[in-house]
């Protein structure tokens, strides 16, 4: 056999066979919407608790709940991924039947521990005098944080952000845990009846390098439309 | 244009690439058996990959694989003259890891198919596999009728996994259009945890691995699925003739002393 003949069996076994194509392309799309609602849900997270970890030092009523996200960060941050998930699938969520539900959840929750800290290096990045001067312009705390502080804080922390939606994106490969079709467990379906890692494997890697070369497409043109009010 | 090019590289690396390495895979390549031989002569040790999550064949004992696949490979390893080194990886990577050399032989209560022939030669069968679907007590799940429009919980790569994935999603198959579902675990014990928390409605499984798991659980019984009875056998690379020979000839005095049996209730309890 050929080269060509090579690559042509291989690629008809992997995807043209009982039509495996159609579990790659469930694959794809149940591993984009679990990635694009954990992202939603770690950003929204993520915020909250930058908000109140950075306003804590001058408010003693937040003293609570700063403890409490403190130690929701030490916990995310302290352990794996996959143990989360099982842990989320097998014992708290037990009583959900949908799997992609709880790997949302899951990785929604995981990736709000590393967004905060981000979102705070983000806040704490912008200088006080900004905050004195929104205050001395008249405006209250609340405005000075939408109106001045967020808006130059996004700008610092975008490539940041960037990263950890790339890195969100490629550790949903572990959602294959628990019964989950996703992009990676669908290569390993395919690997079990093929008996031929290869081109399932490479061909994987492929769509996940497409996914990511694509997010930072789009990370790209939103940092050069923030950049246009720039001074230098 | 410079997107298009650079997709263009990407492609030809990725067709190169799999051009090369599935090129390397399928040569018999005498002298690669050759030096492995020598190889093997030289450290004395026969590695066996498996996936020591399938009790009574191979689970872990603390740190240690046990199992039926392991006593059978000790004397395998006794009758050759070597030592055994067993190693616990994905049960879909053990044919991989064969064809790589990276293992000797793989034993991981494997039901040989005409698929997986094409890839490895199989050993003697040493044990019968029969199916058995896993249920709560009070289910009327019995037969492939019964798993119509049911979630069925299967391990990935098993027989169990290749039928009813068949029969649910092939036109010809028995469950096509059923509204019957698959769900892929990594191994039998989460399937069957599944069951109880009511995610899924049976589990299609070996009959030795079923019975472990109804003893451990009141709630659930198992019943013989007629519709699938499989055997098991030992895989090794393909050319590599001496080695299965040395495999056939234990596996048929263990057979014959019925020692086979005995590894079984041993690890059944």
């Amino acid at each position: 056999m050929t080269k060509l003949e090579n690559f042509i069996n291989s690629f008809n076994k992997t995807f043209i066979v009982e039509g495996r194509y159609k579990l790659f392309a469930s694959g794809i799309s149940n591993t984009i919407f679990i990635a694009f609602f954990a992202t939603l849900m770690g950003i929204a997270i993520g915020l909250f608790i930058a908000l109140v970890k950075t306003n804590a030092k001058n408010n003693r009523k937040l003293f609570v709940l700063d403890k409490i996200c403190s130690l929701y960060v030490t916990i995310i941050r302290g352990t794996p991924v996959v143990v989360q998930l099982l842990i989320m699938y097998y014992v708290i969520f037990v009583n959900i039947d949908n799997s992609i539900l709880v790997a949302i959840l899951t990785f929604g929750i995981n990736s709000g521990a590393y967004v905060s800290e981000i979102a705070r290096a983000g806040i704490e990045s912008v200088d006080k005098g900004q905050i004195e001067a929104g205050m001395s312009l008249g405006l209250d705390r609340k405005k000075t944080m939408i109106y001045i502080i967020f808006p130059q804080a996004l700008k610092n922390i975008l490539p940041a952000l960037g990263n950890e939606f790339i890195a969100l994106l490629k550790e949903t490969s572990v959602a294959g845990y628990v019964p989950i079709i996703d992009l990676t467990k669908a290569g390993d379906i395919v690997r079990s009846r093929t008996w031929e890692p290869f081109f399932p494997l490479y061909s994987v890697a492929l769509f996940y390098l497409v996914m990511v070369v694509g997010l930072t497409a789009v990370q790209k043109r939103l940092e050069r439309r923030l950049s246009e009010s720039d001074r230098n | 244009m410079k997107k298009v090019s650079v997709l263009l590289i990407v492609t030809m690396v990725f067709a190169l690439t799999t051009g090369c390495s599935s090129k390397t895979t399928e040569q018999p390549a005498e002298n690669t058996t050759n030096q492995e031989a020598a190889a093997q002569a030289e450290d004395n040790t026969l590695v066996m990959y498996t996936n020591a999550e399938f009790p009574p064949f191979e689970y872990f004992e603390g740190e240690k694989i046990v199992g039926v696949d392991v006593d059978i490979a000790n004397e395998i390893a006794k009758d050759m003259g070597k030592e055994l080194v067993v190693e616990h990886i994905d049960f879909s990577s053990i044919i991989p890891a064969v064809l790589n050399d990276k293992a000797d032989f793989g034993a991981a209560g494997m039901t040989i198919t005409p698929e997986r022939q094409e890839q490895v030669d199989f050993s003697i069968s040493y044990v019968e596999s029969i199916q058995h679907i896993i249920s709560k007590k009070d289910a009327e799940i019995l037969d492939m009728e019964g798993l119509k429009g049911k979630k069925i919980g299967v391990q990935l790569g098993t027989t169990g996994d290749l039928a009813i994935s068949d029969a649910v999603n092939l036109p010809e198959g028995d469950l096509y259009n059923s509204g019957a579902e698959v769900k892929t675990y990594k191994n039998a014990l989460e399937a069957s945890q599944d069951l109880l928390a009511g995610r899924v409605d049976a589990v299609v499984i070996d009959k030795l691995p079923a019975e472990e798991i109804v003893n451990g659980n009141e709630g659930l019984k198992s019943v013989v699925f007629g519709a699938i009875s499989e055997a098991y056998g030992i895989c090794v690379k393909k050319g590599n003739g001496e080695l299965l020979n040395s495999i056939n000839s234990t596996l048929q005095r263990l057979l014959d002393e019925g020692k086979i049996a005995e590894f079984i209730e041993n690890h059944s309890k």
